[in-house]
């Protein structure tokens, strides 16, 4: 085990798996120079400039030229520096990469990897701090990820840049400057499988990304009150692992979904909906809902912190369904 | 440098093949036989011909929503076409694509594209694989003037030119961005001018004379092959039918079509081929009946080809993920 931070467990595996495979390059807004956030340090001076691509200020473009460079063989890894700006890329993400192994009857296929940071308490505004994933859990054709702690930050995008589909990679800004303890093997993770990150009996608390943490310390007050919550960390939120969560609802007999995303049409919904069509009969109380306020996430540290989900406001949902 | 005539010959006859099968699918469109809607490809023959002419079987292709004559001149298959186009299984992309969307990996065509300006960066991120696998093989986007007004192209553009990616990107300047002419789309006069903003060559040739078009492309094919960098060709053409099969075209006259149609690109290559007496009466005649039989048989084929079921529908969305569909 090392203590790394989360952005260098991401340079960990881009460098593992550029390693492992000479297909793998990565472009992106800066990236040669470490990137806006760290993500990629040391990888130029390992690999050398075709391989490590800095891009012109270019989403659309970023993912364009990902898309063919993976039809013909190569593995290219994708930085969007903020999630928000994958909305200058939309037409790529959306209507190519997702679609171009379907509307081509399974002849061809883009195996790309897309990694974007995500997520608020950055006091960055409103155009720099959306959770935008649900968008694109919404899209069959493309694979979509996350991860709340360094290690599993490597696990991901390991499998991701390994995965021979389109793989969108959300990574929690807020989480990349914490330490945490990462193996020293290259762990194996399976796309669609989740992790039973606290094991307790009388809540599942279904979560991912950055609202891990905050979720294991909700989890935290709640064991102190005498409350045993399941927190399952879904990594991946398509295909997500239905089995596991409705086998804890089986046990637990009541569920919370947390996200950082807007509450409103969240990802969150379809989990919540999907435990409510499958396990109706094993509940005791609604599925209930933790995410951002619906408003755009403000600058001012206050307003920030009160709009975006807190530990506390998931402790309070588990108490109300008492 | 003028073709051989045995090259104008060859490139001719691909033109041939073209409009026949474009007139075939109007006729069959109209009858009802194939779902969804169609853009005719009839009036530009030349551009895909000669562009294609210029490149080897194992370089890279994309096409656009209006595409057929692309697919063709690359080589593609007749039935499997035909087939995708009726909605079939046994087509090109088993019924999931469609007009717009025929693929043929093999082939290098990396799909047609519903959305306009899409291909030019896939087509160029082709191209700098290319280049990243050492081989000397290039990647053209076809795209039409109506797609140099989209973002993407001139993303597309600057980081082609900033990595002297192998590609060329050949805009098909037929006149018309859908309902729009080009003077109430764009205010240039040449799409070519718009190279000058990425230090790339521009070049604008007569996209009715498949000679000319070839020239074109095999220099800037050339140029990309040997690591000289992206060059956009403008090909001015003109596009005879309307921008889908049952447009009714109230935004030009008959007579702008007609003044076009004594431009055929196909009677531009004739004719110089009667000239250099490489084709006459009869010769004309059996190359029209060759290419008649060879759509006839595409044609009968598909029609009498299975329908997919309707499960197919659930195939095909991931690599080796079959339980879709879950929820």
């Amino acid at each position: 085990m090392t203590k790394l931070s989360y952005a260098r467990a991401v340079s960990l595996a881009l460098g593992e798996a550029m390693e492992a495979d000479g297909r793998v390059f990565v472009l992106g807004e800066d990236v040669a120079h470490g990137g806006a956030y760290g993500a990629t340090v040391g990888l130029l001076d390992r690999f050398g400039p075709a391989r490590v691509r800095d891009t012109p200020i270019s989403e659309a473009a970023i993912v364009g030229y990902s898309v063919g460079a993976s039809l013909a063989g190569m593995r290219p890894v994708a930085e969007i520096m903020h999630m928000d700006f994958i909305a200058c890329a939309m037409d790529q993400v959306v209507n190519q990469a997702a679609k171009v192994r379907y509307m081509s009857g399974g002849k061809a296929s883009a195996p790309l990897v897309i990694r974007a940071g995500t997520g608020g308490w950055l006091s960055a505004a409103a155009q720099h701090s959306q959770s935008l994933e649900a968008w694109f859990a919404h899209i069959p054709g493309i694979k979509v990820v996350s991860s709340g702690t360094p290690a599993d930050a490597r696990a991901v995008l390991r499998a991701a840049i390994d995965d021979d589909n389109p793989v969108l990679v959300i990574e929690s800004l807020s989480l990349y400057e914490g330490q945490d303890e990462v193996p020293d093997e290259a762990p194996a993770y399976r796309l669609g499988s989740a992790d039973l990150k606290r094991r307790g009996d009388d809540v599942t608390i279904v979560t991912w990304g950055a609202m891990v943490p905050r979720v294991l310390e909700a989890a935290e007050t709640l064991g102190a009150e005498g409350v045993g919550a399941d927190v399952i960390d879904l990594l991946t939120l398509r295909p997500w692992d239905v089995d596991a969560v409705l086998e804890s609802v089986a046990r637990t007999n009541r569920a919370v979904v947390v996200h950082q995303a807007y509450r409103h049409a969240g990802f969150g919904a379809e989990v919540a909906a999907t435990i409510a069509e499958r396990a109706f009969d094993h509940l005791d109380a609604p599925v209930a809902r933790v995410g951002s306020l619906d408003v755009p996430v403000p600058f001012s540290p206050p307003m920030e912190e009160y709009v975006l989900p807190t530990a506390g406001r998931v402790v309070d949902a588990v108490r109300a369904m008492a | 440098m003028p073709a051989s005539p045995d090259e104008l010959l060859r490139m001719y006859r691909t033109m041939v093949l073209i409009r026949l099968a474009e007139e075939r699918l109007v006729q069959l469109f109209a009858a009802g036989k194939m779902p969804g809607f169609i853009h005719s490809y009839i009036g530009e023959e030349a551009t895909a011909v000669g562009v294609c002419g210029a490149l080897r079987p194992d370089d890279y292709i994309t096409s656009t929503h209006r595409g057929h004559g692309h697919i063709i001149a690359k080589g593609g298959d007749l039935g499997l076409f035909f087939a995708e186009l009726y909605g079939k299984a046994t087509g090109y992309c088993r019924g999931k694509g469609g007009s717009m969307h025929v693929t043929d990996m093999d082939l290098g065509i990396l799909g047609a594209n519903g959305i306009v300006g899409a291909g030019i960066p896939i087509a160029a991120g082709a191209a700098l694989a290319c280049r990243m696998q050492g081989l000397d093989r290039v990647a053209v986007s076809f795209l039409g003037d109506g797609a140099t007004d989209i973002g993407v192209f001139h993303e597309a553009l600057n980081m082609a030119s900033l990595w002297e990616v192998p590609a060329v990107f050949v805009c098909e300047n037929n006149g018309y961005a859908d309902f729009m002419s080009r003077a109430t789309h764009q205010k240039i006069e040449r799409v070519s001018d718009r190279a000058a903003s990425y230090a790339m060559p521009g070049v604008t040739v007569d996209g009715n004379d498949v000679e000319a078009v070839r020239d074109a492309a095999t220099e800037a094919v050339a140029r990309a092959r040997s690591g000289g960098g992206p060059t956009l060709l403008e090909c001015v053409t003109y596009r005879w039918r309307g921008h889908y099969e049952g447009d009714p075209q109230p935004y030009r006259t008959s007579d702008e079509v007609e003044e076009w149609k004594r431009r055929d690109p196909l009677g531009v290559a004739e004719g110089r081929l009667r000239a250099a007496g490489a084709l006459d009466d009869a010769g004309s005649e059996s190359i029209r009946e060759e290419a008649a039989t060879a759509i006839e048989r595409a044609v009968a084929e598909a029609e009498a080809a299975p329908m997919p079921s309707p499960e197919d529908a659930l195939q095909d969305v991931y690599v080796e993920l079959d339980e879709v569909g879950w929820s």
